[in-house]
């Protein structure tokens, strides 16, 4: 786990922010309330890095069988987003991820364009607060909640280095099933039996 | 090729359908031409076009029975088979190509219709996704309404059904819409629908990206050669009248192979590119994708009964292949399975050394 | 991707889409991890296939024969007269979409290439270019185009990323079939010796030995002998199979993997309990090293292949002298018995139709193929009461049911399978509707690609039918799918193990073995896999 998501765990972000300032005025309200807007854009971003043919099947096709890759974009980022912005429950945060990058890890990605999503969500960020008064205080908090995205990339490239080890580790496990019984019976491989459990 | 360039290449292309019976007769009066010749050289492909194509597909046997079965099977007395989707017998098939065909099942299995989807918790949603299914029924079926309401320019007196369907079609505009008074004719709810339905199919073709993705220039061409089919038909009925009474004579007496040449200067050039564009549309129909029409009764996946397990099926061009016989397989491996215990059809003794020593040696 | 991109590359990710290009002017990229490795010679050679080479799929030079054009174009001609299916195909398809969204492969994996109506255009427009007038003369615009090495880099590249199961075929509105399309795809591949080895292996050790994995005749005893003393270990029952015995009055043949490789090894002891189960009530059933394969990797190769290799069941049962033939838990076997089988090497005139020496059914729907599905066997069984079943040694599983693409969409097997379960087990869920019955998920491993080098195309073309398994385990618990293939029960553990690691894989007659009570049997404390019963895992500490 990165340190800065370990020690964010441990300070809910809204207790960053300078008290007594406008409420209306911190980032996660302004987050909050471009909410919808910026799970939009981030979700189209993350389905342009999809060939033209097959975006708007992504997009448009609504039943989660039908459809997984862009049930899970769909139902993922939200989550994602909504706990990036409570920056509580890395738990969640890693699970989601996981669901994302489980299937970008067997798509014709390389590794940097697999994860890159991630960062596309601090580039709609701040053109989502373009034009937002910078009053004091939200910049930090903007740079605050960017190092917490940027925590989140490292995080993305350990899932997804974990995924691309589960392919080669199922590869190999394949080839011992297929051929496990044989070797087995051919007596080339010996196994040591169990020890006998309650002796 | 991409789709921009397809959808230009294609519009380009009927632009000129229409231009050339626009120039041909409006400026340079070639009335037999366009009135006679081309029609009948045009229909002449037609037939001739699509007999070729259909005993062409025929010619090639149906070597193995290959129905995509998309219901229970018939098999033991208690379990319920199903005997349109799965058909055991021709009436089935029978039945599963009539639904095919009349109400283009298969499409109708594509779509869905319902979908759950998580905007802050979990969500029951419907979408009527069947819309390709619905404008490719609708424009099938006012397609063949409209074709068959044309009988009243080939047929004197007018056959009983024609009247029929002209009833039924225009059952909607009485005292509906507001130009009844205005000398308008009645309005077709069909002629409103086939455009309706085409302009659909072209807007998905465009707006879908996969549908887009796999539009070819061939995809694009016959949908706008279509509307502006329906587009002159239209104008004529509703707005630029032609000389009715003319065009009928001509039409009966291309059919009884005996036009009248002194008739075709009175009517006007709108009815020559209406007619113009469905010569090119029968024409181009046997060598394009609209011969579909005709393969569909050839479907092997559907036309044929899952019988071939109690019902023999033959191939015509089935011929002996090399195989590995069990002798071969024994001589190979006899004395492995006679230290088994397997049982073998030669004794021990006529196996030879070098056979034991090739079989240690490909392992 | 040995250029090293510069950093700007690495972030961007937006996408350039191919908008103004179009599918045809894109060469296909051969990435690692979707396609299979190249066939070895050899194993052209031993069963006479044309132009055996070492070559290698991402290196440039395929080696082809110089006439290889030619090659490919008498191999189209040559089909469009044997096939009407093909001929059809090849002319009718209007590109309504239909299809497109319905492929395993296109939905896993986002390239629009794995749409099925693009998969067959990548051949259409070569059919196009050179056998109908439109395309000679209007080229592309007519959707023609030239067959260049790229073309048929292309097509190679794509052909075999498709499993033929026929998913597409039941949503197009004139039932075109794009396993059809395939098959002839790679027959025309097979002419310039470009099959892939995960194909050409085991058809060339299927030829020799009678099986995929080239296992010698006592070998395969062997393999048998040692689950007889498995079966004793867990359940005290001594069972006797009998092989290549003449005379026997059925002869059993079933996918070697269910031999040789976990977990098919349970359902295969299934059998072998259930056949000594019969045994008194009158069962005389033996099984064949010569014919022991049920699959036909032939039949992912060519139709005359796959001839080749099947043309043994019948020339076994022959020699046998048996009645009629059993076919185990197999998907592409039973659309090739289904549909091929007696067409290719019928009429089995020496044999005789199947009845059911148990009960006396007649098995009136393999009348003239005179072979019957073990599942229709064991339902009738069940029905007619002769087994002595105890469904709670199955409830440590709780059960969900995937149709193989082949049994489902090639003949119609649903019911059957369903029953079984039914009767074995006490908790059993459906996937959702829409992925199963005929409109069930591929595995995507089937049709001969489930080799380990395309493991991220196996697992993104599987990735639809794991979302479903993972729907019922998040909401029933569901722990063990079942399926009738042997190729479901070598892919589906590893597939399973990248999405749903939770859920295990089972043959149904391994769940049969497991509830089958025997006569003055012990009580079992552990299944066929030697794990403990439900309520029995104390006992097995203690």
């Amino acid at each position: 786990m990165p340190q800065a998501i370990a020690k964010a765990q441990k300070t809910p972000f809204i207790q960053l922010l300078a008290a007594g300032e406008n409420p209306r005025m911190d980032l996660e309200n302004l987050l909050i309330d471009n909410r919808s807007n910026i799970i939009r854009k981030w979700r189209e971003l993350i389905l342009a890095s999809y060939p033209e043919g097959t975006q708007r099947f992504l997009a448009k096709e609504k039943s989660r069988f039908a459809n997984p890759v862009g049930h899970v974009i769909d139902r993922d980022i939200e989550t994602l987003f909504d706990e990036l912005v409570k920056g509580e429950g890395i738990d969640k945060i890693s699970s989601c991820l996981d669901n994302i990058i489980r299937i970008r890890a067997v798509q014709d990605f390389k590794p940097s364009h697999a994860i890159s999503f991630v960062l596309g969500l601090k580039k709609v960020v701040r053109e989502e607060l373009e034009g937002s008064p910078v009053e004091n205080g939200l910049w930090g908090q903007l740079q605050a909640f960017e190092t917490r995205v940027d925590d989140v990339v490292l995080l993305a490239f350990d899932i997804f280095s974990q995924c691309r080890q589960k392919i080669c580790d199922i590869r190999v496990n394949e080839v011992k099933n297929q051929v496990g019984r044989l070797l087995e019976r051919a007596n080339l491989v010996c196994e040591i039996p169990d020890s006998e459990a309650g002796l | 090729m991409n789709f921009i360039l397809g959808i230009v290449i294609s519009s380009i292309a009927v632009t000129i359908v229409v231009l050339i019976p626009l120039l041909g007769v409006g400026a340079w009066n070639l009335y037999t031409l366009f009135g006679i010749i081309i029609p009948y050289a045009a229909m002449a492909t037609f037939f001739g076009g699509i007999v070729v194509k259909v005993i062409g597909w025929g010619r090639s046997p149906v070597p193995f029975r290959i129905p995509t079965t998309a219901g229970q099977q018939w098999t033991l007395p208690w379990i319920k088979p199903n005997p349109v989707d799965n058909p055991k017998n021709t009436a089935g098939a029978v039945v599963r190509m009539v639904f095919e065909i009349l109400t283009f099942r298969s499409l109708f299995r594509n779509t869905r219709i319902e979908y759950r989807r998580t905007e802050g918790g979990p969500k029951l949603d419907y979408e009527w996704e069947k819309w390709l299914w619905l404008a490719a029924l609708v424009f099938h079926y006012c397609f063949l309404v409209i074709f068959l309401r044309h009988f009243r320019f080939f047929l004197e007196p007018v056959p009983g059904f024609v009247t029929l369907l002209e009833t039924l079609d225009g059952f909607m505009q009485m005292g509906v819409l507001p130009f009844n008074g205005l000398g308008l004719p009645s309005v077709y709810l069909t002629d409103m629908l086939v455009m309706l339905a085409l302009t659909y199919l072209l807007l998905r073709r465009i707006y879908i990206h996969q549908a887009r993705y796999i539009s070819l220039p061939a995809d694009y061409f016959p949908l706008f050669l279509l509307l502006a089919l329906g587009t002159t038909g239209l104008l004529m009925r509703y707005f630029l009248r032609v000389d009715i009474t003319a065009v009928k004579e001509l039409v009966i007496g291309l059919f009884r192979f005996s036009p009248d040449p002194k008739i075709l200067g009175g009517i006007g050039v709108l009815f020559y590119i209406h007619l113009f564009i469905v010569c090119v549309l029968i024409a181009y129909f046997p060598f394009s994708k609209l011969m579909h029409f005709a393969g569909i009764f050839l479907s092997p996946t559907r036309n044929l009964s899952n019988n071939s397990r109690f019902v023999r099926h033959t191939n015509p061009w089935n011929y002996p292949v090399a195989t590995h016989t069990y002798e071969e397989y024994e001589d190979d491996f006899r004395d492995a399975m006679i230290e088994a215990g397997l049982p073998v059809e030669k004794g021990a003794e006529s196996t030879g050394e070098t056979e034991e020593a090739e079989s240690g040696e490909k392992e | 991707m040995a250029d090293t991109p510069k950093p700007e590359e690495l972030a961007r990710i937006d996408y350039l889409p191919p908008l103004f290009r179009g599918w045809m002017n894109e060469p296909a990229e051969i990435r690692p991890g979707i396609y299979c490795y190249a066939s070895k010679p050899k194993n052209l050679e031993y069963v006479d296939m044309p132009n055996p080479r070492e070559w290698n799929p991402v290196v440039d030079d395929w080696k082809l024969p110089d006439n290889w054009q030619e090659i490919i174009l008498d191999g189209i001609r040559e089909r469009l007269e044997k096939f009407r299916s093909f001929k059809l195909f090849m002319d009718i398809c209007v590109r309504c979409g239909a299809c497109a969204d319905k492929c395993h492969f296109f939905i896993g994996s986002g390239d629009p290439k794995n749409m099925p109506v693009l998969r067959a255009e990548l051949l259409r427009s070569v059919y196009r270019r050179n056998f109908t007038v439109g395309g000679k003369i209007f080229g592309i615009l007519a959707g023609a185009r030239e067959l260049t090495e790229d073309v048929l880099k292309e097509l190679w590249y794509y052909l075999y990323q498709c499993t033929e199961c026929r998913r597409c075929s039941l949503f197009c509105p004139y039932g075109i079939d794009t396993a059809e399309i395939t098959i002839m795809g790679r027959e025309l591949t097979n002419l310039l010796g470009l099959n892939i080895d995960w194909i050409a292996a085991p058809v060339a050790n299927c030829y020799r030995t009678g099986n995929h994995l080239g296992i010698q005749p006592h070998a395969y005893k062997d393999m048998l002998d040692f689950f007889t003393d498995e079966i004793e270990e867990i359940t005290g029952i001594k069972v006797d199979p009998s092989f290549n015995r003449k005379g026997a009055e059925i002869l059993f043949i079933t996918p070697s993997g269910d031999v040789f490789a976990d977990p098919g090894t349970y359902t295969c002891m299934g059998y072998m309990m259930l056949f000594h189960y019969l045994q008194e009530q009158g069962l005389d059933i033996t099984w064949s090293t010569y014919a022991s394969e049920g699959g036909n990797f032939g039949y992912f190769t060519s139709h005359e292949m796959a001839k080749r290799l099947n043309a043994k069941m019948y020339a076994e049962a022959k020699r046998l002298g048996v009645k009629w033939i059993l076919g185990g838990e197999c998907g592409h076997m039973w659309r090739v018995l289904n549909q091929y089988m007696d067409t290719w090497n019928g009429p089995p005139d020496f044999l005789e139709e199947p009845v059911s020496p148990i009960t006396g059914t007649k098995f009136e729907n393999a009348k003239t193929t005179k072979m019957v599905h073990i599942t229709e066997f064991t339902a009738d069984l069940i029905k007619n009461n002769r087994l002595k079943l105890d469904p709670s040694r199955n409830d440590h599983h709780i059960m969900t049911y995937h149709d193989s693409c082949n049994t489902a969409r090639g003949m119609g097997l649903f019911e059957e399978p369903r029953y079984v379960i039914n009767n074995v087990c006490n908790n059993f869920y459906e996937m959702p509707l829409e992925t199963i019955r005929e409109q069930t998920f591929c595995c995507g491993s089937g049709a001969g690609l489930n080799a380990g080098e395309d493991m991220e195309l196996r697992m993104r073309g599987g990735l639809p039918r794991a979302n479903a398994v993972k729907h019922v385990h998040e909401k029933n618990g569901v722990n063990m799918l079942a399926c009738i293939c042997a190729i479901d029960r070598a892919v589906l553990p590893t597939l399973m193990e990248y999405w749903v690691p939770e859920v295990n894989v089972t043959g149904v007659h391994e769940l049969v073995g497991n509830a089958l009570v025997f006569e003055g049997e012990g009580e079992r404390t552990t299944d066929l896999r030697g794990e403990p019963l439900a309520g029995m895992e104390e006992e097995e500490d203690v």
